[in-house]
């Protein structure tokens, strides 16, 4: 019935993360209705992979739940996840925070709409502040990558995973409501089988499986109340941290060779801002568009080097300017960092970031 | 006569539980909840089966005495936990240990809905009628006038509301199979308690839903008795309010 090939079809991006779930083995989902992204547990109770791959799928009482059921099997070596939207998001900081301490990797993903409180189900990107830098008590770091198309929904569902196995760490899908209801051609991965016992148990120890015969038990656990050693936890995060953002810095680059101009963007931001330098260049302005792919680890470098060698930064978001502040700390001085941004819902324009490169950027320049 | 002969053997410490010198206050009752788990599981021979899941409150180092893998839960989630952990490994024994602030206040939605969906879990409840670990302050089951550290002049039902039956709650849920509510501080009272556990952990292989086994629990401590005023003033004052005895069997 199942074929080991890929699938090309046309479907929403919070279809493409179901989709993608299964068939990268995915042991469990665990999830609590909300818009704009409530289609990834209704595709997957409408698949029912409890009867292919074997999948758990329930819906919880809360996001609360949600969250703390993705540690109880995150603690079991099981590949778990959860989706939520903003509100959700907010309820799910304190599971975030033990599970980051206990090392626990797992998926979450948050399709964003716009804030604060109960807001608007239209899409948005003011969690940024929420998703890197920390969200719920303590230092702590999630991987966070963020997709700019449904391709990137599947492709990333997948890469969450491995990294999140690959550094014992929560990885965060930072979507937004454009990325989760629009529909786009999707390539869908062939599917994987799910992870045996013996599998888990040969590359994850500290899986709590049962305490075999001989064995030293496993303690999945966020305490440590003696300073000393929860210092040493610390560092160890810190050290681990340090890695991923020596390894796992993604992003992409559109006409940044010769850029004078650079415009900064992630997600369906960054799609609405290639429109805008394609219209620059028609007009022979030299902008160039930098995507951060990886918000956590986040492109300093790529941003110093691009932006030292031009007269200025545009930084573009849905929000009131949250990445601006990792842009600005990247360019360092350098050159003007400015900025443009729609609010609570309300998705920019191709013409209005071309109208805010003209009157922030470059007339100050001139 | 050689005490080591196995013929002349009457006790032994089950080797379930670990040698650590526990850190409840003497007279607590979780040293003795915990020693019957342990040795529950050791008579059904299902070490390597088990998973516990700890909660925050004065057992948050419940993994240090019972030899398992265990999962330290934030407060009041550990049925969300246990939850996900028996639907992914359903032939494992799972069991959550929470005090009364754990499970009947920061918790009580985790605790209602695993039980409503019928989770094959154990849930053992220590109802000590107050938060012990926190310094004593007022649970949800403190009983109307009972002083504590946020109620220095005793519970008010005015202002606390009433002490909150948990237990009875969850006896009228669909999805629990056998509710019951125990105590240890008897030796009688201890065997029960231990049948009743061992009756719990049996039940999650039986695909018959939640079991939950409630143990009213002194915590000298935090009432400010001896151990020995603490099991009369039990008997006497939280009895009445939360009587022994099966609240469902089925
Ligand atoms: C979110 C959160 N709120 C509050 C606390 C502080 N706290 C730790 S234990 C506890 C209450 C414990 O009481 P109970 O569950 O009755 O268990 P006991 O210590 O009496 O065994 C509280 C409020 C916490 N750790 N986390």
């Amino acid at each position: 019935m199942r074929t080991e090939q890929e699938e090309i079809r046309l479907m929403k991006g919070n279809e493409a993360i179901a989709e993608a779930a299964i068939r990268c083995g995915c042991d469990g989902y665990f999830g609590y209705p909300i818009t704009p992204q409530s289609e990834i547990m209704e595709t997957l109770m409408d698949l029912r992979p409890w009867e292919s791959t074997g999948m758990v799928v329930l819906q919880a009482e809360s996001e609360t739940a949600s969250i703390n059921m993705v540690y109880g099997a995150a603690g079991c070596g099981k590949k778990a996840m959860t989706s939520s939207s903003s509100p959700g998001m907010s309820l799910m900081q304190e599971g975030l925070s033990y599970i980051a301490c206990a090392e626990l990797p797992c998926v979450v993903v948050n399709v964003m709409r716009g804030g604060p409180g109960l807001g608007t189900i239209q899409p948005s990107q003011a969690d940024y502040y929420q998703s890197v830098k920390g969200g719920g008590h303590g230092d702590y770091k999630l991987i966070t990558l963020a997709p700019a198309s449904v391709q990137e929904m599947a492709d990333f569902t997948m890469l969450a995973f491995e990294l999140a196995f690959k550094y014992r760490n929560p990885a965060l899908i930072l979507a937004d409501g454009i990325i989760g209801q629009m529909m786009e051609k999707v390539v869908l991965p062939p599917y994987q089988a799910r992870m045996t016992e013996e599998e888990i148990r040969r590359k994850y120890p500290w899986a709590t499986l049962g305490k075999l015969r001989g064995q030293k038990q496993n303690i999945i656990t966020s305490l440590c109340l003696l300073p000393e050693e929860m210092e040493a936890v610390n560092l160890h995060l810190q050290a681990k941290y340090r890695q991923v953002e020596q390894n796992e810095v993604r992003y992409e680059t559109l006409h940044c060779d010769d850029a004078e101009y650079l415009i900064v963007a992630f997600g369906s931001t960054a799609r609405v801002c290639q429109k805008a330098v394609e219209t620059a260049r028609e007009q022979g302005i030299k902008v160039g568009l930098l995507r951060p792919i990886t918000l956590y680890p986040y492109p300093s470098e790529a941003i110093a080097r691009i932006a030292g060698r031009g007269r200025g930064v545009l930084t573009v978001e849905m929000s009131a300017g949250q990445m601006l502040d990792d842009v600005r700390l990247a360019v360092n001085g350098a050159v003007p960092v400015e900025f443009f941004g729609r609010l609570g819902g309300i998705v920019p324009a191709p013409d209005e970031v071309f109208e805010a490169l003209k009157t922030k950027l470059i007339k100050e320049n001139v | 006569m050689n005490i080591i002969d196995s013929a002349n053997l009457v006790y032994r410490k089950t080797p379930v539980m670990t040698d650590l010198t526990m850190h409840y206050c003497p007279g607590c009752s979780h040293g003795v909840v915990h020693k019957l788990v342990a040795e529950v599981i050791d008579e059904m021979d299902i070490q390597d089966k088990t998973i516990g899941i700890a909660p925050v409150g004065c057992a948050v180092f419940a993994y240090k005495y019972i030899d398992i893998d265990w999962q330290q839960a934030a407060h009041g989630r550990a049925p969300a936990l246990a939850t996900a952990v028996k639907r992914l490994l359903p032939d494992r024994y799972v069991f959550t240990y929470q005090g009364d602030g754990d499970l009947a206040a920061i918790g009580t939605a985790e605790t209602i809905h695993a039980c409503n969906r019928g989770e094959n879990i154990v849930i053992i409840f220590i109802n000590n009628g107050i938060y012990g670990m926190t310094g004593g302050q007022m649970a949800p089951t403190t009983l109307d006038g009972m002083k504590t550290a946020t109620s220095p002049s005793g519970r008010s039902v005015p202002l606390n509301g009433y002490p909150l039956d948990m237990t009875k709650l969850l006896a009228e849920l669909d999805g629990t199979c056998y509710v019951t509510r125990q105590s240890v501080h008897s030796l009688g009272a201890v065997r029960k308690t231990k049948k009743a556990l061992r009756k719990a952990f049996e039940n999650s292989m039986l695909e018959k839903g939640t079991s939950v086994i409630e143990v009213v629990s002194t915590c000298n401590s935090g009432w400010k008795m001896t151990p020995d005023e603490s099991n009369k003033w039990m008997v006497e004052n939280m009895f009445p309010k939360y009587p022994m005895g099966d609240l469902k069997d089925r």
